[in-house]
């Protein structure tokens, strides 16, 4: 294991990214609401860069107590979503949302003074 | 610790570049040696209405043409279109991605952009079709169909396929118009780039109307590929029942081809025309396995519902053709194999991307699949299709 620079911290704002080529890995490392989630960077359906798409809460259908259909909102878990072909990864977890038994392969973010890495 | 050297880059939402966003499918083609055997595309897309100022042009009738180049292609002008969010709210980013795409140079912007990712797949020749014009089937007017479809034909074998030869197609057929349809294989059979006809699916013509047996005759004899692509037409009325894309789409796209191959094979016509080369386009491959167990139950207990058939049902659905996206991947891939089986996969399967739209499959899909050796995946991926379009065997790709 080996640490790889991303960035310094203040240069990765909240709501920021990177793709880091960490050797052989590709890895995508997130600033979200004060916290640093890593993941890797090829989506576990056909290979696309998961990492890369947009980020977006979840879709929830709002049901009402009689189990009304009453209309949609955003919900409040981020995702983040392969531009290839829509597969939506929750951001704290790497789990793909559609099939949670499946999970992007997840990576230690460490700061060291002003300076952020990837553990991998 | 170490802390070895890393490459680090933001992502960038305002600019788009085909072989960046396809880098990880051009890594696939290195890794799996595309390089050493042909691979071909026998469904992908172009978007037509970006080039509607040429094609309207090409439109005979000059009350039609004026009607169209006056609509400008909207949606509210001469021709139809279809509700549907394909980029999933923008979630798949290459739809609105491609107007600042800087494609390679190439004698129209079209051509740079189909060579572009058909390096970066591993694509040595594509056959391409058009977008919007898929829903042009259900269109009120059959004249403008027609008319469409021979403007759009003309455009494509001159802009295109008489400009690159790895891009080959099969034309347009304005199927509410049986005449029309007919004289579009007279005219553009011996074209450049023709491998064969399309007929969209969602429309509402028996495909075993006497009116169409001229048309299939004459494609057999010039020994071209007659196809359904299949598409979902919201406005249908089971399909209305649907909410949401998902389930329009899920459903569209294998219904009108379940239709049409239903009628195809009850009706005879495999009998009929036991030369003509048949394939249907974009259902995935379980409506196939599903509708061959379907129609043989029911045909042995009915014979005399299909009194011209010398066999079952899916004896004769397994010498038609089929490509592979959107392929189903079921978790026990045990299924899958049993459907490769049962369609004769070896010889009559050919591998599809559909790209760029929002379902698009890579040669991986097939490449990687265990229960296949290596004789299997090239027919697939290629070896098939080049029999079949009559094309050179050699890679003439350059991955990037």
């Amino acid at each position: 294991m080996a640490e790889w620079f991303v960035a310094k911290s203040s240069d990765l704002k909240d709501g920021d990214r990177r793709i880091v080529n960490a050797g052989p890995r590709e890895i995508g490392v997130f600033h979200k609401d004060g916290a640093y989630y890593a993941y890797s960077n090829i989506c576990l359906h056909q290979g696309g860069p998961a990492c890369e798409g947009l980020t977006i809460a979840n879709v929830v259908d709002i049901i009402g107590p009689d189990r009304t259909y009453e209309g949609q909102k955003f919900g409040d878990e981020m995702h983040f979503v392969c531009p290839w072909h829509g597969w939506e990864y929750d951001l704290k977890t790497g789990e793909m949302v559609g099939d949670r038994k499946q999970k992007l392969r997840k990576y230690e973010v460490v700061k060291r003074g002003d300076e952020i890495y990837v553990v991998a | 610790m170490d802390m070895p050297r890393s490459d680090v880059r933001p992502v960038d939402f305002d600019s788009f570049s085909t072989p960046k966003h396809l880098e990880h499918a051009a890594q696939q083609a290195h890794k799996r040696n595309y390089q050493d055997f042909l691979i071909v595309d026998v469904d992908s897309h172009h978007y037509e209405n970006e080039s509607y100022a040429e094609v309207f042009e090409y439109i005979e009738n000059p009350i039609m043409r004026r009607d169209a180049i006056d609509s400008g292609g909207r949606s509210t002008g001469w021709l139809n279109t279809q509700v549907g969010g394909q980029s999933l709210a923008g979630r798949i980013v290459r739809n609105k991605g491609r107007r600042l795409d800087k494609p390679r140079a190439a004698k129209h912007r079209d051509i740079g952009l189909t060579l572009d990712w058909m390096d970066s797949m591993g694509v040595d020749y594509c056959c391409l079709f058009p977008t919007p014009m898929l829903f042009l089937s259900a269109h009120p007017v059959p004249e403008v169909e027609a008319a469409m479809a021979q403007a759009y034909n003309r455009w494509l074998c001159e802009r295109i396929l008489a400009q690159e030869p790895r891009i080959v197609s099969m034309l347009y057929l304005p199927f509410n118009d049986p005449d029309a349809a007919y004289k579009t294989v007279k005219e553009f059979g011996g074209k450049k780039g023709v491998v064969g006809f399309m007929v969209t699916s969602p429309r509402y013509k028996s495909v075993h109307d006497n009116a169409f047996i001229k048309t299939y005759s004459l494609i057999e004899d010039m020994g071209k590929v007659l196809s359904f692509h299949a598409a979902y037409n919201w406005d249908d009325r089971a399909l209305a029942m649907c909410n949401r894309f998902i389930a329009a789409h899920a459903l569209g796209f294998m219904w009108f081809n379940m239709v049409h191959m239903t009628n195809w094979v009850v009706n005879g016509l495999p009998e009929r025309f036991p030369k003509l080369k048949v394939m249907w386009i974009e259902s995935g491959l379980t409506w196939a396995y599903a509708l061959m167990q379907r129609l043989d139950h029911s045909y042995l207990m009915r014979t005399s519902d299909c009194p011209q058939l010398k066999r079952k049902p899916s004896e004769y659905m397994r010498e038609m053709y089929y490509s592979t996206q959107p392929m189903e991947m079921p978790e026990d891939k045990s299924l899958l194999e049993a459907t490769f089986k049962q369609i004769k996969a070896d010889t009559q399967l050919l591998w599809s991307s559909d790209y760029p739209h929002w379902d698009f499959d890579l040669p991986s899909t097939i490449y990687d699949l265990p229960f296949l050796d290596e004789t299997a995946k090239r027919n697939i991926l290629g070896g098939t299709a080049a029999k079949l379009f009559n094309l050179d065997t050699k890679p003439v790709k350059k991955i990037p």
